[in-house]
């Protein structure tokens, strides 16, 4: 039952994926015939599981520093918005650098934040929270902001305090609009990590890639690019599966829809 | 201890200010006198300033004038809409009031526990909201303010949005119900037949500013059940309360 119901929701995304890269691989072997302008999918495959042990130990550092500046931008747009959804004021103060700090394009001030704070891993946390860091807060933000004012009215009725509507009634409304921002700020996490780390850092797939293009590695070059896209894939996914556990009425609302 | 009354407003009036005007008058000296164990209606034409009221009395707002008495622990306040949690279950939802009011969620589940066969809901303690109907959510709406345990119930057109058939069901239920509770209701409608048939007396309002016209007392043989609409009385309390609307209206 569950599986029919997967194969009949895979099976559109997999063929098509099939079929460009069978497309890539005729274009790629009788078309181009020059790996370093375009390796086909079978070489890409090879030249990178050849260099496993290689990326690998380059993807790590990228996953940290992904992990960590994600976590980090997580708890500061919890601050941040609670702040904002507690006063008017701080909402109004902070919500214009808030929009603004989404406006600053990650490539100009990546190398800044290396002359500032050095090639470790501090600079590019803080590059993977800025790039995280506004559909975060602004998801999180308009999440309380929808909250209905009549639950406030029910709440104060029962005597309440601010504090106690703020965690019993408007926290648990804005998860799933929270959900939706998460999705979106996953999918930059580790692009945000990448960028940091070709402004300058010791190791990482940033780097990695940087060097392979150097020496016209392309096969490698679209292999550490799968491996990224696939990270990508995998934390995006990871999100529906902590939304599903943690949000369990959703799955009532979709039944009655 | 002189009053005895459970609920009294006295003179109650209130104004809302307005920046670069005169303050908008919404009550304007409004009495209310609600018996221990009765059901008392608040019927006014739409716009009459009963949610102004029922702010009031549900605590959320001062009156600018007036006073309010309310006996112990005050009223346990039911609006409009069923504003069930979504994430909550309906056992959860249920305890709501109790767990705003300090009690451990288990203590508290175990209080409103018997309270499930009641209402109809018997079962659907686990149940989330969006996995009941119109009827039962309003029904768990009402347990989560009888739940709060407290001398009098603040109901704001608590059937409002409900299907004519299930309102009428509601009605009966509730009738039937408070048969054996014997709550204090104090019931905010626009809804005549439903004033008439559930409460004990009825506070007409006029249109704002608000204050109380007409003070009936519906003397209908209880229990109340569908023979009840049929009785020639009821017929009579109705119109007699349609044509006190239509005139304060005009």
């Amino acid at each position: 039952m569950r599986l029919n119901r997967l194969i009949r929701m895979l099976w559109p995304p997999v063929l098509l994926a099939v079929v460009l890269i069978a497309g890539w691989q005729l274009v790629a072997e009788y078309g181009i015939k020059n790996p370093e302008v375009l390796p086909s999918p079978s070489q890409v495959v090879s030249a990178g599981w050849g260099q496993r042990r290689a990326i690998a130990h380059n993807a790590w550092p990228t996953l940290r520093e992904t992990e960590l500046g994600f976590a980090f931008s997580f708890a500061l747009s919890w601050l941040i918005a609670g702040a904002m959804d507690f006063s008017a004021t701080v909402r109004r103060a902070v919500y214009p650098l808030l929009v603004t700090s989404q406006t600053i394009p990650i490539i100009a001030i990546a190398p800044l934040f290396v002359v500032m704070f050095g090639f470790g891993i501090g600079p590019k946390i803080l590059l993977v929270a800025l790039a995280t860091f506004f559909p975060l807060a602004a998801s999180l933000a308009a999440g309380f902001a929808n909250a209905d004012a009549d639950a406030d009215r029910l709440m104060r009725s029962m005597g309440a305090s601010r504090w106690r509507i703020f965690w019993t009634m408007r926290v648990p409304g804005a998860l799933p609009f929270f959900f939706t921002g998460l999705r979106v700020a996953i999918t930059y996490a580790i692009g945000g990590a990448i960028f940091a780390e070709y402004a300058g850092a010791e190791s990482g797939l940033g780097i990695y890639l940087q060097q392979m293009q150097q020496v016209f590695r392309t096969d490698l070059v679209f292999a550490t690019v799968a491996v990224i896209a696939v990270g990508s894939i995998m934390l995006f996914a990871l999100t529906y599966l902590l939304e599903r556990w943690l949000t369990p009425w959703r799955r009532h609302e979709a039944e009655k829809r | 201890m002189t009053s005895d009354y459970l609920l009294e407003t006295t003179g109650l009036t209130h104004e809302f200010a307005r920046p670069g005007q005169s303050p908008l008058p919404v009550l304007d000296g409004l009495d209310l006198q609600v018996r221990e164990g009765e059901i008392a209606a608040v019927l006014g034409p739409s716009g009459s300033g009963k949610s102004t009221l029922l702010n009031i009395l549900a605590g959320l707002d001062t009156p600018t004038g007036g006073a309010v008495k309310v006996a112990g622990r005050g009223v346990a306040y039911m609006p409009q809409k069923d504003l069930l949690f979504p994430w909550r279950t309906i056992e959860d939802n249920a305890i709501l009031g109790l767990e705003v009011a300090g009690i451990k969620k288990k203590p508290a589940r175990e209080q409103v526990a018997p309270l499930f066969a009641e209402f109809g809901l018997d079962g659907f303690q686990y149940a989330y909201p969006a996995q009941l109907s119109g009827g039962m959510r309003q029904r768990a709406a009402l347990l989560r303010t009888v739940a709060m345990n407290r001398p009098v119930l603040l109901l704001d057109e608590p059937f409002g949005a409900l299907d004519s058939l299930t309102r009428t069901q509601m009605q009966l239920w509730l009738a039937d119900t408070w048969q054996r509770h014997g709550w204090t209701i104090v019931l905010v409608t626009h809804d005549i037949r439903e004033a008439v048939f559930l409460a004990d007396s009825v506070h007409v309002l006029s249109p704002r500013p608000a204050r109380v016209v007409k003070r009936l007392e519906i003397d209908l043989p209880r229990p109340r059940t569908t023979d009840t609409f049929a009785l020639p009385e009821f017929t009579k309390l109705e119109r007699e309360l349609l044509d006190t609307l239509l005139n304060v209206s005009s």
